[in-house]
């Protein structure tokens, strides 16, 4: 229990000393370092301790005093978003905080809530939400020191407030960690309407009027799906005597009164996660610095909205709720990945693989079967990872070289070989056999064939096919090896070096433990939460081979040595129909001169452009959302 | 005895299947020769050639670049293996990917204008592809009740019956896996691509070699694919498989000789129009039949 209290409470304190920090040094930096390890070594012995005692628990199921500091918190939460309501005259903000939390402040005070129910518990999806939070928001919090020396040097139009910055961070690792270690679902609210509030200071960042109207797109969705979610409060309080989310599933998958619940919680988790129509927000939230990106997008916020379903989704499967977000999801999954392949900017790219990614981890979640629950929580865990490396090495990249366009990361691998490899890690992480996404989805893509939802089948089958032409042709830029250029300054610092090492090496060595880490962490709380016996979901023969084709890749380079053996290859310029310059850079062209080459890739504007599909698909979207919400609800009503 | 079986049959797969697959790319040559009124080379013609680049020096334009033909024709085999050995069909499409990328980022790494624009096209290929190649396994997973190569060839029935629509979309993008006109963007068999070689520009000698190889082992798989639509539990399933390979092989040059090159939307629309109607709708039958029953 101490902890759990220090996990949550002590980043709030460190937002508070950083906030206070203002003069730049080897002080705060220091403070940071050392908050960051604090919380990591927390995880470690959190994580520690319940695996060795083995089981569930649950606390704090007298606290009155704590529910009357967590309503005035709600309160607090609400003013602020007033406040910057009224500033900035975004009068409809104020009235979506207003209408969702008044009535739960009413609620609370008269005595409706439920008694003698828990308002902390942990099991083994806990810890595996608190290790994602705790290391990879750590790592995050420990590359920020770094970048954003080089930021606000790149950048001295933006006002230096690294102090905020830093303490919204911390704040916002504190709010993730109370928002998976509670229980109740009013406490769950308050954290959740905080990180809805951090996201907004954090995209406000630049305070330029793009910036202020994208974090305001990001309030105004996700106070929507806060409104969804202090619904379902009022009514699992007020009618079904729920005040947890275990209560709820103790109700029953088929029980119709669940459904009402259920429906406006995955309608708040859907916002948060980014999918459509709602996705909006997370594309606007790149004119952020990027670890604020790379928090948003892997150890926090979006991850919220998915933990939220995957919790759910034992009641999720088969219902109509349940169906919304298979459909929405899979919609998202492949929409995103259709609209990815039109982007250049790499942010822009990393952001639709992320709704895309989501997309897939709603659907799962959606099916609410054991083995599409596992695939959900694998998905989550090695998304986190392998999409913080990406933020985190393009954000790196584009402090050294001045721009994050992938057009521009031609021949990185000779130009900056480090961040090149790096990179080209946590590509092959995110779409690439053997390694974790891929195992994750290869489940999803299982329980899918299983459930016979055809639509998800072919979703999957064409997102497939999409994901790897937007990955493969970004590798490639990476990977060109143009004759005449030469290493680019490094300038990454020592600690985001640090977090990128470490990053990368846990993309790689998540692959091998995957095993472990379905046996331990991910297949306990799934057998507890489905009430039956544990399956294996990837079927116990592939698991060698797929260490052996880990193997392979190693042995590649011996091998290509091997088969080319005894050869003298002789080098040589690469085929320009005879004009080259002397180099594979520049050629004679028509006119007799000196012309510089660009190869750039496809992207296909006319044909996957934002311009063409975006409002379609938010209209597909939309329309599927509203219909779903409407025959879930109206079904039982 | 069934792991030495495997293991043969592993083996065999190594041994034979590039001259298997260069056998197969003389029969192509003859043929198309004889189309076009022409003599032809001699069947074994594919074998010289492989030998003559075996010995040649490579000029290579980086190091790098065969190292990732090495990574590329390692994983072809090293997916043919795993077809042979019975395995998972998912994780032969998964293996198929990578071997694939480690080929798209060899023409990438060369770094020239040709090399690029056909990479660009491999990877367009690839997309039309792959959603076919992973709808086949979804296909023979709801017909048969599992994904291994070796209970779907266990079957009482010839699969073709009950996925008719599925051995269409499959034989559509046979022609784009190989490279045939009208498909042929990316690189192409004739000496009338704009492109140069494409995706093969850079590639030359013993370099190259290994990529024909890899080629060879590559059509080996995709016929025995062919062949998982016909093979069953009857002994001379095995015959009719031939035959239908060696017929879909046939059909493949004959829609080389007669149809242009069409350009890279033509290709995408199609492929995935196919996938989605031959594929989709067989889907959606199989499962609503089962739903029946």
């Amino acid at each position: 229990m101490g902890t759990v209290a220090f996990l949550i409470l002590f980043p709030f304190l460190a937002a508070i000393i950083l906030a206070f920090m203002k003069r730049p040094g080897k002080a705060r930096d220091i403070t940071v370092y050392i908050s960051c390890g604090l919380i990591v070594a927390a995880v470690v012995y959190l994580t520690v301790s319940v695996l060795s005692r083995g089981a569930s628990f649950a606390y704090l199921t007298e606290a009155r005093g704590l529910d009357s500091a967590v309503l005035v918190g709600e309160a607090v939460v609400m003013c602020v978003i007033f406040y910057y309501g009224f500033r900035y005259k975004r009068y409809y903000v104020v009235l979506l905080s207003a209408i969702q939390t008044i009535p739960i402040i009413w609620m609370e005070l008269s005595g409706y809530s439920v008694e003698g129910r828990p308002r902390i518990a942990i099991d083994n999806l806990t810890i595996v939400m608190c290790l994602i939070v705790g290391v990879v928001g750590s790592l995050i919090g420990l590359y920020t020191v770094g970048y954003l020396k080089d930021y606000h040097r790149h950048h001295p139009e933006f006002p230096d407030r690294v102090p905020f910055f830093l303490s919204v961070l911390f704040l916002f690792l504190g709010a993730m960690f109370g928002l998976v270690l509670s229980a109740s679902l009013s406490w769950m609210y308050f954290f959740w309407e905080i990180t809805s509030l951090c996201s907004f200071l954090l995209i406000g960042y630049n305070r330029t009027p793009i910036a202020v109207r994208n974090s305001f797109r990001a309030l105004w969705m996700n106070l929507l799906g806060g409104a969804g979610f202090a619904g379902a409060i009022l009514y699992s309080t007020m009618v079904l005597q729920c005040a947890t989310i275990r209560d709820l599933l103790s109700l029953g998958g088929g029980g119709r009164l669940v459904v009402i619940p259920a429906a406006l919680l995955a309608f708040a988790a859907l916002t948060k996660s980014a999918q459509l129509p709602f996705s909006g927000w997370l594309l606007g939230a790149m004119v952020a610095p990027t670890p604020s990106s790379a928090l948003l997008h892997s150890a926090t916020m979006v991850k919220a909205g998915v933990y939220l379903l995957i919790r759910l989704s034992p009641v999720l499967g088969g219902t109509m709720p349940g169906i919304m977000v298979v459909l929405v999801g899979g919609f998202t999954f492949f929409a995103a990945s259709v609209l990815a392949i039109a982007q250049s900017d790499g942010k822009r790219v990393l952001a639709y693989s992320t709704i895309s990614n989501l997309g897939l981890i709603a659907a799962c979640a959606g099916v609410g079967t054991y083995e599409s629950a596992w695939a959900a929580i694998l998905l989550m865990i090695f998304h986190a990872v392998a999409k913080s490396l990406m933020f985190l090495s393009v954000g790196a990249v584009e402090n050294c070289t001045g721009s994050r366009n992938i057009e521009d990361m031609h021949g990185l691998i000779v130009r900056l070989p480090r961040l090149a490899v790096v990179m080209i890690i946590g590509i092959f992480g995110m779409f690439l056999a053997p390694f974790g996404m891929l195992i994750a989805k290869w489940a999803a893509l299982k329980s899918f064939v299983d459930s016979g939802d055809v639509l998800m089948m072919l979703f999957l089958a064409f997102g497939s096919g999409t994901t790897m032409f937007y990955w493969t042709k970004w590798l490639g830029k990476l990977i060109a090896v143009p004759h005449s250029s030469r290493p680019h300054p490094d300038t990454v610092h020592w600690d985001e070096r640090i977090a990128l090492g470490t990053l990368a090496s846990l993309v790689v060595i998540l692959c091998l433990l995957f095993p472990v880490i379905s046996a331990y962490l991910v297949r306990p709380v799934l057998v507890e939460m489905f009430q039956t016996a544990a399956l294996s979901v990837i079927t116990s023969g592939d698991i060698p081979i797929m260490l052996l084709m880990m193997c392979m890749i190693v042995v590649v380079p011996i091998a290509a040595r091997l088969l080319t053996l005894g050869k003298r290859n002789k080098p040589t310029l690469s085929y320009m129909a005879g004009v080259n310059e002397g180099d594979d850079c520049s050629f004679v062209d028509s006119f007799g001169e000196k012309k510089q080459m660009y190869l750039a890739n496809w992207y296909f504007p006319d044909l996957f452009g934002e311009k063409k599909l975006w409002k379609p698909c938010l209209g597909i979207a939309t329309a599927m959302l509203l219909i779903l919400m409407v025959v879930s609800i109206g079904g039982v009503l | 005895m069934t792991v030495w079986m495997t293991v043969l049959r592993v083996v065999l797969f190594l041994v034979l299947a590039p001259f298997v697959g260069g056998l197969l790319a003389g029969f192509d040559r003859r043929i198309t020769a004889r189309l076009q009124g022409r003599q032809g080379p001699p069947f074994l013609q594919p074998f010289y050639d492989l030998a003559k680049l075996f010995n040649k020096q490579s000029l290579i334009v980086n190091r790098f670049q065969t190292f990732l033909i090495g990574g590329y024709i390692l994983f072809t085999m090293f997916t043919g293996c795993l077809f042979f050995a019975g395995g998972d069909l998912l994780l032969v499409f998964f293996s198929t990917t990578l071997g694939e990328t480690f080929f798209l980022m060899a023409a990438f790494s060369a770094n020239s204008p040709f090399s690029s624009m056909g990479v660009q096209r491999e990877m367009l290929q690839t997309m039309c592809t792959e959603p076919m190649l992973l709808l086949a396994p979804i296909g023979f997973y709801r017909v048969t009740g599992s994904f291994m190569v070796g209970d779907i060839v266990g079957t009482n029935m010839p699969l073709i019956v009950f996925l008719p629509g599925m051995f269409i979309g499959f034989l559509f993008i046979l022609t784009i896996k190989l490279r045939k006109s009208p498909f042929d963007l990316s690189t192409s068999h004739h000496a009338h691509q704009e492109m140069v070689k494409g995706t093969t520009t850079d590639l030359t000698g013993n370099v190259y070699a290994l990529v024909e190889l890899a080629e060879w082992y590559e059509q080996v798989l995709l016929m025995a694919y062919i062949a998982l639509f016909v093979l069953n539990r009857n002994p001379w399933s095995i015959l009719a498989a031939v035959v239908v390979c060696l017929a879909c092989y046939f059909f493949e040059i004959l829609v080389d000789n007669v149809f242009p090159r069409v350009k890279w939307d033509k290709m995408l629309r199609s492929a995935w129009l196919v996938t989605l109607i031959f594929g989709g709708v067989n889907l959606l039958a199989i499962i609503f039949i089962r739903f029946i029953h």
